[in-house]
């Protein structure tokens, strides 16, 4: 008798095989069996699916990735070269993820006034917080982690810390051979009034296909803010799904910026729960894509008490064949009033095969709210084009002008110099200006 | 330097422009006046050569070249500056960078050596001080946000720094306050020498009052009906456009 798999049920074949928890994980077996089960009932997510319309992600996965298992660890990560020179001039605390595995040894924590502790040495009293704030039910992606991962990183922010200078997280990822991947995994737990920055970067040694599966987890404590600044730029043949939930509670701030400007695809899931008064969630995004990417950028924001703000600016520069996706749902409860919330999304086609698909999502159920969204997707301004080479600029230098000045209005959310200094050059030599 | 024959131009198929003839020498000052709407501004723009107006007949020379082949870059390279009726906003973009590069690629296209960071700030401050222009307004983004007339300002700021040859104000003195009208007179004749040129649009004898042309052109229906000295703007002042529209209509009968 032949078995006829059907094409959809490849990633469950290749995901869902029984396997043990890995030894120090016992502890987080119930959560993963609960993910495998949903796993099992919902599958993965097809363009039929209204989250998943446009980014047909699962059929990339299918196609392309063979192996459920990470591929072994890299030897000597402190040979690569990649990000070197940014890496010492952020001078942060560096905290590798080594084909998705945390690696603590290499990090100096001699004057760091924060602490991490690999799960599978966990405090038996902060284990029970993983997956309280993004729960398998949400993801599908979310789930697989879950049922994945093979260790993660716990970050504890004491109660009163400044964290001064940044946490740097490294996600070195190299395959074995084509078709491998990765289950990232965190939690940012911020104390009360404590305040720290989060630079993420992930670093591809090698052209292979690899697919990485990231989830983090961030608690801001009351009074506590915290900024996180994730860079995507991988290559042409990386999938990259991340999803990022936080809790954020009365006056604290957790501000996002993602910059994604290489990969093959990549699925950004944000959800920030305004969980109290007075705090404040803003979210920034910037994709600069060309040949085929796709990027495709899903924001959730729920004000469930009064008195909440939050702010979101995406935009986008497409060019090619490239495609961004964007996303934007606000939900406001009927309790909470004088909430403020603003979206913005923006694109600008440089070509007639690049596509934008927008589109905010907004549930208001409070009367007394100032809510405002806006998206744009258009070509470059030509009045403002004329008018600079009607200045002596050439169209060339005019344009990247022009796209330089609409990526900055992102860019300028970064407030640590250097990492900032980063990514304004690379966006610059993208946009190929010689101004 | 500047040689207008039969320019006949249109946009997106309808016709604006239908055969102007015009000669500007070096050292002159000509006004071009009309009704709203008879083809001044896409004169203006046809000369800095704006993509969406099409050429359809006539010829354009500028110091013996064939302006119409060029470029909007080379034609500012060249010499060519427009003062926008409506100039741009344009945010993000520092108006110092911005002209900065500007300044350096048309002086690369002349073959002369780039201004670095000091000596650009010294030409700032020097030409600051002729139009009167604040500081404040330049550290901002180019034009964004500035009043009607601060826009207008800073057109005669950009055209102090940039020392072209031949300049096309258009109504520049629409949105100027009686005294900005006189900082911006006495830029423009300043600026003014033996062999430079300008060509003023304007609805009002006011400006012409401190910019004191040579000759003046009425524009109608796409063409000059009518060109003299001084005096006739004055006439136009007093009597309006009328009796041109009726001469005009009463040549075509
Ligand atoms: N891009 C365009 N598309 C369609 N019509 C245009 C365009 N540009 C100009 N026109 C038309 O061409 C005619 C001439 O316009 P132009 O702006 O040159 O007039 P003007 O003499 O400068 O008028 P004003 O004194 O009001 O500034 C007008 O009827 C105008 O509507
Ligand atoms: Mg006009």
């Amino acid at each position: 008798m032949s078995l006829s798999v059907k094409k959809d049920d490849k990633l469950s074949d290749l995901f869902l095989q029984t396997k043990p928890v890995p030894s120090g994980l016992e502890g987080f077996s119930g959560l993963k069996s609960e993910a495998r089960q949903i796993l099992l009932e919902r599958g993965f997510p097809t363009t039929k699916n209204e989250e998943y319309k446009y980014t047909n992600i699962s059929k990339r996965i299918a196609d392309s990735i063979e192996n459920p298992d990470a591929p072994s660890p890299i030897s000597d990560t402190s040979q690569i070269e990649s990000y070197r020179e940014l890496l010492a001039s952020i001078d942060g605390y560096e905290v590798v993820f080594n084909n998705g595995i945390p690696d603590l040894s290499q990090t100096d924590m001699s004057d760091a006034k924060f602490d991490a502790q690999l799960f599978s040495a966990m405090d038996a009293s902060v284990a029970g917080r993983i997956g309280t704030i993004e729960k398998s039910e949400k993801d599908a992606f979310s789930a697989l982690n879950t049922l994945s991962f093979s260790e993660g990183l716990f970050i504890n922010i004491p109660d009163g810390t400044v964290v001064e200078k940044p946490i740097v997280l490294i996600h070195y990822v190299q395959a074995d051979k084509n078709g491998d991947c990765i289950h990232p995994r965190y939690f940012v737990k911020s104390g009360k009034t404590s305040q720290a920055t989060i630079i993420e970067l992930t670093v591809y040694t090698g052209s292979q296909t690899v697919f990485v599966n990231a989830l983090s987890e961030w608690s801001v404590a009351p009074n506590a803010h915290i900024r996180h600044y994730k860079l995507q730029d991988g290559h042409k043949d990386t999938l990259e799904v991340h999803n990022t939930s936080a809790d954020v509670d009365r006056d604290a701030t957790l501000m996002s910026v993602v910059l994604s400007l290489q990969a093959g695809m990549i699925r950004n899931n944000l959800s920030l729960n305004l969980n109290a008064g007075n705090c404040e969630g803003n979210m920034y995004g910037l994709y600069l894509l060309n040949g085929k990417t796709h990027v495709d950028n899903h924001t959730n924001v729920d004000h469930t008490q009064p008195n909440s703000d939050s702010n979101e600016l995406y935009k986008g520069i497409l060019t090619d064949h490239s495609r961004g996706v964007f996303n934007g749902k606000i939900f406001v409860r009927q309790i909470a009033q004088k909430t403020n919330a603003f979206q913005q999304n923006n694109n600008i086609l440089l070509s007639e095969d690049a596509t934008v698909n927008t589109k905010p999502q907004l549930e208001i159920w409070a009367d007394d709210v100032k809510c405002s969204h806006g998206c744009t997707t258009g070509q470059l301004d030509e009045e403002a084009l004329f008018y600079l080479r009607a200045r002596g600029m050439s169209k060339e230098s005019a344009k990247a002008l022009l796209l330089y000045a609409f990526a900055g209005e992102v860019l300028d959310k970064i407030s640590i110099e250097p990492f900032k200094k980063y990514c304004e050059k690379i966006v610059h030599e993208r946009l190929g200006g010689s101004y | 330097m500047l040689s207008i024959k039969n320019l006949h131009a249109s946009v997106e198929g309808t016709a604006i422009l239908n055969g102007i003839n015009l000669e500007i020498k070096p050292g002159e000052v000509h006004a071009v006046m009309g009704p709203n709407g008879s083809g001044k501004s896409t004169l203006a723009s046809v000369l800095a050569g704006r993509e969406e107006y099409e050429v359809t007949e006539g010829e354009v020379y500028f110091k013996g070249k064939n302006l119409l082949e060029l470029s909007p870059e080379d034609r500012a390279r060249e010499g060519v500056f427009l003062a926008f009726q409506y100039p741009v906003e344009i945010p993000g973009v520092s108006s110092t960078n911005f002209l900065r590069t500007a300044v350096n690629q048309v002086r690369e296209y002349r073959g002369q050596e780039p201004l670095d960071a000091v000596k650009f700030l010294a030409l700032m401050k020097e030409k600051m001080k002729l139009v009167e222009i604040d500081q404040k307004l330049l550290s901002r983004a180019l034009n964004e946000g500035f009043s009607g007339g601060e826009k207008k300002k800073n057109e005669i700021f950009q055209m102090a720094i940039l020392e072209p040859t031949l300049s096309i104000l258009d109504e520049t003195d629409s949105g100027l306050d009686i005294d900005a009208l006189k900082v911006v007179a006495n830029g423009v004749n300043q600026l003014k020498s033996k062999d430079n040129a300008t060509i003023v649009v304007t609805h009002y004898q006011r400006l012409l009052d401190y910019i004191v042309p040579d000759f003046v052109h009425v524009l109608f229906n796409g063409q000059i009906v009518k060109s003299g000295t001084k005096e006739l703007a004055l006439e136009l002042e007093q009597k309006g456009y009328d009796w041109i529209k009726d001469e005009v209509s009463g040549t075509a009968v």
